[in-house]
């Protein structure tokens, strides 16, 4: 202790003090203060480009989740427009034979009654022809069995001996 | 291939360094045999950690005629006759307090590196057996002494470094150079030392003064390891002003809560309170910055002192171990315990800095907690408390 009292000197003290003091000042002056604030600066930049990089990240994976889900809904409808188109031609063809068929029926059912009222007619012009021929027929038979007395008297006999036998 | 010349650049640096510290004693030693007992080694040691009014390099005899080279530095003087200024070649190299030297009416003498004042009718200086002058007073020596020297040199140094990187941040955000050396040290002291101990809201205001505490203690302690032989963080004056400004700042920027535990510690009881507060006011005002200068000062001191023992192990082990034996011995323990110097020189500015920071930390910091109370009433200590009772 006596040593260090003895050792103290007073002016090393005050010289060192008032320097130091002195270079406190201009150091943070000179050097700590545009040191300090420039490294802020920095770091903060730093900062910023990292949170900056991170969000444009985020962005690009939304970005990419949209897409993803654009490109799954227009798979999805492509598939829907396909099944319905599908749908669509089934339907089509379906219905046009079910038309088809009806028309075909239809046509058949006015060709058969067109064929019947033809038969009928038909049948009714052969009755008819079948009776004039027949009347023609007849009048000839009659014409040449009473050309002759004779064959009418022979034919009134006959008429009358059949009549004598009922 | 840069990596290993700049590797190779540092080791040779440090082999320069240690060797020509042991160079510049052993040219010293062998050339004049002035210092070859114990007792003179051990005068010479004392005389190389006290501070000194002139910038010696080394001494040698030639013609039987002692020469020293070096330069002489200003002596400043407050007197009973007022300011005297002198160049210190006035004293002729003495310090035994034999050459006076006359001035503004004044007659001055040097031993023992202090500057004395004669009482009149007085023509040499004489001492009782306290070592105190009776017929001689001490002066205010406000001289450029050799610390003084290595302060400003270092100041300046400093000041053109750490300038020349500032400005380099107005041109780009990347130094280049020296400056690269320098940034990664400042983020250091700033990220390390700063941030941690004072607290994310407050440590800007302080970085300033801690990171010049740093750096001045750290580059003055490697510049006590040239063979300039300078020993400022040595001088218990100087470290004395380093604590005493710690001092001035955390207790001026002690908030509430800070002199509120030291004055009325809260949560013991009321008549342990004015005992607490004696105890705690000398741990902030005085065994704060008494553990401050005195771990530096003997830090450094005993650094140099081991050093030079060492150093002086090549004459002092001479008769016993041989020429060959003792110079061996010496160079390879001096050698490593330079090493280690240069290991504590770092670590001593460290340590400065990390307690300012630590006890400015404290004075600012904001207790927002409020202490846990266990289930009868008592506090429970909370990590802060630990860490106080540690320093």
């Amino acid at each position: 202790m006596e040593i260090l009292i003895n050792d103290f000197s007073p002016g090393l003290f005050v010289v060192m003090t008032i320097l130091f003091l002195g270079l406190i000042f201009l150091m943070v002056k000179f050097a700590w203060k545009p040191i300090l604030s420039s490294l802020d600066e920095r770091e903060s930049g730093i900062k910023d480009a990292l949170a900056a990089a991170e969000k444009a990240r985020t962005d690009m994976q939304n970005l990419q989740a949209d897409n993803e889900k654009m490109l799954q809904e227009a798979r999805a409808e492509r598939e829907s427009m396909l099944k319905e188109a599908r749908e669509i031609k089934e339907k089509m063809i379906s219905d046009s034979k079910e038309l088809a068929k009806v028309e075909g029926d239809k046509m058949l059912k006015q060709a058969q009654v067109a064929i019947e009222s033809e038969k009928k007619a038909a049948v009714a012009d052969i009755k008819n022809q079948v009776a004039e021929l027949s009347v023609a027929i007849a009048e000839k038979v009659i014409k040449e069995e009473l050309s002759n007395s004779e064959k009418q008297l022979k034919l009134v006999d006959s008429l009358l001996s059949d009549l004598k036998l009922n | 291939m840069k990596k290993v010349l700049e590797t190779l650049k540092t080791a040779t640096l440090l082999f320069v360094l240690c060797f020509s510290l042991q160079g510049f004693a052993s040219s010293d030693e062998d050339q004049n045999l002035e210092v070859d007992t114990k007792d003179e080694v051990d005068a010479y040691i004392q005389h190389h950690i006290k501070d000194a009014h002139d910038f010696h390099l080394f001494s040698y005899t030639s013609n039987g005629e002692r020469k020293h080279v070096g330069f002489p530095l200003p002596v400043i003087v407050w007197s009973s006759n007022g300011l005297a200024t002198f160049m210190s070649s006035a004293f002729h190299h003495d310090d035994d307090g034999k050459v006076v030297v006359e001035r503004n009416g004044s007659s001055f003498v040097k031993f023992h590196s202090k500057i004395y004042e004669l009482n009149a009718g007085a023509s040499q200086v004489e001492f009782d057996e306290t070592h105190h002058a009776t017929n001689a007073d001490k002066v205010l020596d406000f001289s450029i002494t050799k610390s003084v020297f290595g302060i400003l040199l270092i100041g300046l140094f400093m000041l053109i470094a750490f300038s020349s990187l500032a400005r380099q941040y107005k041109n780009k955000s990347i130094p280049t150079g020296f400056g690269r050396v320098l940034e990664p040290l400042v983020l250091y002291v700033r990220d390390e030392i700063a941030r941690p101990n004072i607290g994310e809201k407050r440590y800007r205001q302080f970085t300033g003064y801690l990171l010049t505490v740093f750096f001045f203690i750290w580059i003055l302690n490697l510049l006590g390891l040239t063979p300039f032989g300078f020993n400022v963080t040595g001088q218990i004056a100087v470290t004395a002003a380093l604590a005493i400004f710690t001092l001035v700042i955390y207790t001026f920027s002690g908030n509430k809560d800070y002199w509120m535990h030291i004055l009325w510690m809260p949560g013991v009881p009321v008549l342990i309170r004015p005992v607490l507060a004696v105890i705690e006011l000398a741990g902030a005002l005085v065994i704060k910055p008494f553990s401050l200068l005195v771990r530096l000062f003997a830090n450094i001191s005993a650094g140099h002192i081991v050093v030079m023992s060492l150093i002086a192990i090549m004459f002092t082990l001479k008769k016993s171990l041989g020429v060959v034996g003792a110079t061996g011995l010496s160079l390879v323990l001096s050698f490593f315990i330079t090493l280690i110097e240069v290991l504590v020189a770092f670590l001593q500015a460290y340590i400065f800095t990390m307690l300012s920071a630590l006890f400015i930390g404290m004075a600012v910091a904001e207790h927002d907690h409020d202490h846990e109370h266990d289930t009868h009433g008592h506090d429970v200590p909370d990590a802060e408390d630990v860490r106080g009772d540690f320093i």
